[in-house]
């Protein structure tokens, strides 16, 4: 129900602009989301042929496979899993692939540790043992993601080439607090259905921080955090033993213990334990900080000698090239 | 873990299950509010201080949908910075009240969020508006969030008019402390803002200093 025909909240603060870079950068709130713009995006051209088979041209939504697909995200896929959803009746839908995960981070005196598991599952089958869930997002930042694997993927890099792009236009190192905001806003505006739970670290001009980001655009500072299916594993090793202005070595063990507590105690998290250590100087991305010690070695050698293969016989064939044309251009450099 | 409809965590919007209070005295505004923030049965934050400032003195507490609420709050900080700069001076309590109230009541279809406005301008003193669903209204003391309906009570009984304020302050803290004892999705440390027209004092009592009643 809409009053005085106004358009969604999300919506009353500017048309809808895949671009961040004009207001997120100066401070004004820039969540914006056209309530019925998900409706109007058609589908990409392949999935037409099978939602074709499937409905027998039911879905009246789709543009021709002619026209090139709007930019931005389309959700027309909600209303495709809800079709789905009554044709199946009874049997569960297909679940997109998350990363059931175990991911934590915490501050130390001179910077933050960022830690993750490595394990990706879709439904009961790991998809990916060795998946890397802490993105960089610049030279001073890193993102552990949880949820879903597209969606921390993607906003994650959105978030990157923005700051860099920031980062030329401006001079300056991004600050943590405008990566926090960004997330938020990207993530508000969507409305939870982008499933990004994110936790971001990184040392700037005022300091190390550390955020963490729900799907939903909530936004938490705190001292020490951690998300995922393996999260209450992880927080009850941190809750223990962290102190404020631990030493590098010290915060390492506890962030890996936390990131081993959520393997051995979750089913979705597993394999091995990345660290990413960010100071004011360097940032050390440890992968693995700690293999798995449950993977089988390899029984056998599965390399074969040369000559394994008999040779029968040997023909070669030179290929004779002719200069046909020599042309030189010279470009401008100066 | 792997069972269809995946952990809780995942599909739960992360709500601020909250007790929020703002009273007013004699010369300023107490506002108090608990540091819970869950995300279906799981704790997401037990530090987050739910007292926002809107402006130099003039604070919003939040509840409900913790990302609605963050986002009205950084709105009208917004809005609010923009007119007080056309003015030249302070905005007024009522301003703030009326932008959080305009932004609550045009979406009150989309929004979860309920927020209390408390502050102090120089031409009404100390104020509390509430502006729950996006009604507007000025109150001696308003309280908010799920702990508030088990203090509704107390504070009615115990408020009085015109009291100073170390009296308010206690009666804060009182009323927080029974709330968080009693409401499961309250907790942690209480959070105290005091403004007046010196300024503004920010206080946290943490889990062991907060008083004690009956049963503990």
């Amino acid at each position: 129900m809409q009053l005085n025909g106004c358009r969604s909240f999300r919506s009353m603060l500017g048309s809808p602009d895949i671009s961040l870079a004009n207001n997120a950068y100066w401070g004004i709130p820039s969540r914006r989301w056209d309530a019925n713009a998900w409706k109007r995006q058609s589908s990409s051209a392949e999935q037409l042929p099978v939602l074709m088979s499937l409905f027998g041209g039911e879905m009246s939504l789709l543009r021709s496979p002619l026209q090139p697909p709007s930019p931005g995200f389309s959700f027309d896929l909600t209303e495709r899993n809800a079709v789905l959803g009554r044709l199946l009746e009874g049997s569960p839908p297909p679940r997109p692939v998350k990363t059931g995960t175990t991911i934590s981070g915490m501050v130390f005196r001179d910077g933050v540790v960022l830690g993750a598991d490595t394990r990706a599952t879709s439904g009961d089958v790991v998809a990916d043992k060795m998946c890397a869930k802490i993105h960089r997002i610049s030279a001073n930042m890193y993102c552990c993601g949880a949820g879903t694997a597209a969606d921390t993927q993607k906003t994650t890099d959105l978030l990157a080439s923005n700051l860099a792009l920031f980062s030329l236009n401006s001079q300056r190192a991004p600050r943590v607090l405008m990566a926090a905001s960004i997330l938020q806003d990207t993530l508000y505006r969507y409305g939870g259905q982008i499933g990004a739970h994110l936790i971001l670290g990184g040392v700037d001009y005022s300091g190390a921080h550390l955020y963490t980001v729900g799907p939903y655009g909530s936004v938490d500072k705190l001292p020490f955090v951690s998300m995922g299916s393996g999260s209450m594993a992880a927080l009850g090793i941190l809750e223990d033993r962290y102190k404020p202005n631990m030493e590098v070595e010290e915060a390492k063990v506890l962030v890996r213990d936390s990131v081993q507590a959520g393997i051995m105690g979750d089913l979705g998290s597993g394999s091995n334990v990345d660290l990413c250590v960010i100071t004011a100087q360097a940032v050390d991305y440890i992968r693995p900080y700690q293999e798995s010690q449950y993977t089988n070695g390899r029984n056998r050698k599965y390399k074969y000698p040369p000559g394994t293969t008999a040779l029968l016989s040997e023909k070669v064939v030179p290929l004779r090239m002719e200069l046909v044309t020599e042309a030189v251009q010279r470009m401008e450099t100066h | 873990m792997l069972e269809e409809q995946g952990p809780e965590w995942m599909s739960e919007e992360v709500k601020t299950g909250t007790t929020i209070i703002a009273v007013e005295f004699d010369g300023g505004v107490v506002l108090g509010s608990d540091s819970r923030v869950s995300a279906g049965a799981s704790v997401v934050n037990r530090v987050m201080n739910k007292l926002s400032p809107l402006h130099d003195r003039i604070y919003c507490a939040l509840s409900g949908s913790a990302a609605d609420a963050q986002t009205i709050a950084e709105t009208v900080n917004y809005q609010l910075d923009v007119h007080s700069m056309e003015l030249g001076e302070d905005p007024l309590v009522c301003s703030a009240a009326t932008l959080v109230k305009n932004i609550s009541y045009q979406y009150k279809e989309e929004l979860s969020a309920h927020l209390i406005v408390g502050g102090w301008d120089r031409r009404g003193g100390g104020q509390v508006y509430a502006t729950l669903s996006g009604l507007l209204t000025r109150q001696p003391f308003a309280l908010g969030g799920s702990g508030s309906s088990y203090v509704y009570g107390y504070l009615d009984a115990e408020y009085r008019a015109g009291a100073g304020r170390t009296d308010t302050q206690r009666l804060v803290v009182d009323t927080l402390s029974l709330a968080m004892s009693r409401d499961g999705s309250s907790g942690g440390v209480a959070y105290l803002v005091t403004i007046d027209g010196d300024g503004v004092e920010e206080k946290v009592f943490l889990g062991n200093e907060l008083p004690t009643f009956y049963d503990q």
